[in-house]
């Protein structure tokens, strides 16, 4: 057919090629919005984080910068701070969702308790930042609900001088809060795609209980439990507003210093420094994306 | 794009002549020159056509002044009021250093600031960005207050004092406050990395302590004793924390606590203001005018306002020193109860120079976080 066309009219012809190609591409032009989007949100800002991490003040390439951060102890506690809490928060997280999750998927499919949960969970996993800052400070805050109660009956309690959640500590509570609803949402799926054939196919077998979860439980629900692990660690690690609006001293993690390293009005002004810090997070974020994105492929394996 | 900066009065004669082809587009028929150009009320012909342009304008854009910082709450629908004209309020939380960063990222737009108000460090930094206004009271206001030529002009300043709730007990001296009684009370307004009312707040105990203004070694330690002890706390303080009871000892400008001291006294308690003997820190905010201020004859009309007895007068019923206060004294200007209400200095407050602002940022931006942010 192609050929005919060419042999009687090469007008036509070209105009035939043109059409397949845009039959086949055509597909790709409903994503040009999301490029265009992903370019100016995603692309751009990260190539001048990374470009200006390599800059003096002055625009010349550079390593000073890079090297005043590892020089300054202020920034390397910071960076590890916001490691270990992203690490602790995940862990816990990832472990009491897990459960939770599996709790629920045992119950009812359509039942009352799993859909509270569930719609619960979308709440409460975006429910970080100021508002769930505000909820702590009023409960156990300097003057908060709890507080004032255990200052009246146990004044010397944990309860009753309550500095740790102005520290490491209180961001690990307060971050397990997003953390865990996040972990229900996305490990359910995973739960409820455990086929009850496959038991009943271990049971048939003559395997145990603890055969089961050890053989084939746990295996099949592996890649996807750490998959999700390594989401609520991004998530954890680029949280910034519920530390900022809970401690205000002392920039205690990366993105509150990157914040002062922008806005300080007494010298400490420094775009460089911020997109030196930023960089130190882009590459840890891209490394625990990279593992996610692997461990994913494995999960899809199964969820088919 | 460029029309934007011009008041509208002169925008059609501009386009007039700059569609002649002539390169001179300055004056107007009363000899005024374009308001993003202009350095006095002279050059609008007067107050009178310095108010004409601004209302033609129609809106003046402010940025990181809190109602209840230094009481601009007065300051803004006082200049609303008399002229009629809109303020956008923009980001009243942000730092100096925010202001700085919206001009640049907003250059160009309307939404651009007209005006800043600016501590001394990015004021420094910043000057290429200003554009030079002298106020009619130019030439009342003492020298070391304003650019020679007329960048900036010094407009309120105060003391760095310790406020706190008087049922804690009284506060002799700064050891005091690292008693049991004060356990989880004491709050510095702002990290001293990044605001400059705990910067000096770090500054007056340094000095307290054997310290000078540009070496904060001892304040630091002080502050690493005090949250060693549990009473320092890592809450932001604001007349809200303060009303709640959260922070009920707070290191901040004494004029940012005169209105607290009035709202104790109307809820029945006491709110006591202690400045440590010999170590007076001041400092004076900085009023100027953005080069590229989408609003030029709004904000050179702000400026008037500010520094005119209404505005200064505003300032001092706010608690803090206006830089006209000399000049109103001695005119009768002055709001005599304000005035009265003023707590008499004990001495000569410190002001730092750049170079010891310099020293004190390095060695905060060093050591603060390891003195009270990491456990």
């Amino acid at each position: 057919m192609a050929q005919e066309m060419t042999m009687s009219n090469t007008d036509s012809a070209s105009r035939g090629v043109s059409i397949r190609l845009w039959r086949k591409h055509s597909a790709y032009v409903g994503v040009i919005p999301f490029l265009i989007l992903v370019s100016i949100f995603l692309l751009w800002p990260t190539y001048s984080v990374v470009s200006g991490a390599f800059q003096d003040s002055t625009g010349k390439f550079s390593l000073s910068v890079l090297k005043s951060v590892i020089k300054n102890p202020a920034h390397l506690t910071a960076f590890r701070h916001s490691l270990q809490v992203s690490a602790i928060t995940s862990v816990i997280g990832s472990v009491i969702g897990a459960l939770f999750a599996w709790a629920i998927a045992t119950g009812k499919k359509d039942g009352i308790l799993r859909r509270i949960s569930l719609s619960a969970s979308g709440v409460l996993a975006q429910f970080g930042g100021v508002m769930l800052t505000f909820a702590f400070l009023a409960t156990f805050g300097f003057n908060g609900l709890v507080t004032s109660f255990f200052l009246k009956f146990a004044p010397h309690s944990f309860f009753g001088h309550p500095t740790w959640l102005y520290s490491i500590t209180g961001l690990c509570i307060v971050y397990s809060f997003f953390q865990i609803p996040l972990m229900f949402i996305v490990f359910l799926p995973t739960v409820d795609n455990l086929k009850p054939q496959w038991r009943e196919a271990s049971d048939g077998l003559g395997g145990s209980t603890l055969e089961y979860w050890r053989r084939i439980g746990i295996p099949v629900m592996t890649p996807s439990f750490l998959g999700s692990f390594l989401l609520l660690f991004a998530n954890a690690f680029s949280a910034y507003a519920t530390a900022a609006s809970l401690i205000s001293q002392g920039s205690i993690i990366t993105p509150l210093g990157i914040s002062t390293a922008l806005s300080s009005e007494t010298g400490s002004n420094n775009p460089a420094l911020a997109k030196a810090l930023s960089l130190g997070m882009v590459l840890v974020v891209v490394f625990v994306m990279t593992l996610y994105t692997l461990l994913r492929r494995k999960v899809s394996k199964w969820e088919q | 794009m460029k029309l934007k900066k011009l008041s509208g009065s002169v925008t059609a004669l501009v386009l007039a002549v700059g569609m002649t082809g002539s390169a001179f587009v300055a004056t107007t028929a009363q000899g005024a020159v374009k308001a993003s150009a202009a350095t006095s009320a002279a050059d609008f012909g007067g107050m009178k056509g310095l108010v004409a342009a601004c209302q033609k304008e129609g809106a003046l854009n402010i940025i990181a002044d809190p109602h209840d910082w230094a009481n601009y709450g007065e300051i803004i629908t006082g200049f609303k009021k008399a002229y009629k004209v809109k303020i956008n309020e923009a980001n009243p939380n942000g730092s100096s250093q925010d202001e700085i960063n919206a001009a640049n990222q907003l250059k160009g737009t309307s939404r651009a600031p007209d005006v800043f108000d600016l501590g001394q460090a990015v004021l420094y930094a910043n000057m290429d960005m200003l554009s030079p206004y002298k106020v009619a009271n130019w030439a009342s206001i003492p020298a070391s207050f304003k650019a020679p030529n007329g960048l900036y002009t010094k407009d309120y300043g105060g003391i760095m004092a310790v406020g706190y709730d008087s049922s804690l007990g009284t506060v002799t001296k700064l050891d005091d406050l690292l008693g049991a009684a004060f356990a989880g009370k004491v709050a510095l307004n702002g990290d001293p990395t990044k605001a400059n009312a705990g910067l000096n707040g770090v500054r007056m105990v340094a000095l307290a302590n054997g310290g000078t203004a540009g070496d904060l070694t001892a304040g630091v330690d002080w502050f690493k004793k005090l949250a060693a002890a549990g009473n320092f706390i890592n809450v932001d303080p604001s007349p809200a924390t303060i009303a709640s009871g959260q922070t009920p000892v707070v290191f901040d400008w004494d004029y940012n606590q005169a209105a607290i001291v009035a709202k104790f006294a109307a809820g029945g308690k006491k709110w006591n203001v202690f400045a440590p003997a010999g170590a007076l820190v001041g400092a004076y905010y900085n009023q100027a005018i953005d080069l590229y201020a989408p609003h030029p004859a709004c904000a050179r009309l702000w400026m008037e306002y500010v520094f005119s007895p209404a505005g200064q007068n505003a300032w001092l019923k706010g608690g803090s020193r206006p830089v006209l206060l000399d000049w109103m004294v001695k005119n009768g200007t002055v709001n005599k109860t304000a005035l009265a209400a003023l707590p008499a200095l004990k001495g000569a407050p410190v002001i730092a120079t750049p170079a010891q602002d310099k020293q004190a940022s390095d060695y905060l931006a060093a050591n603060w976080a390891a003195a009270v942010g990491t456990r």
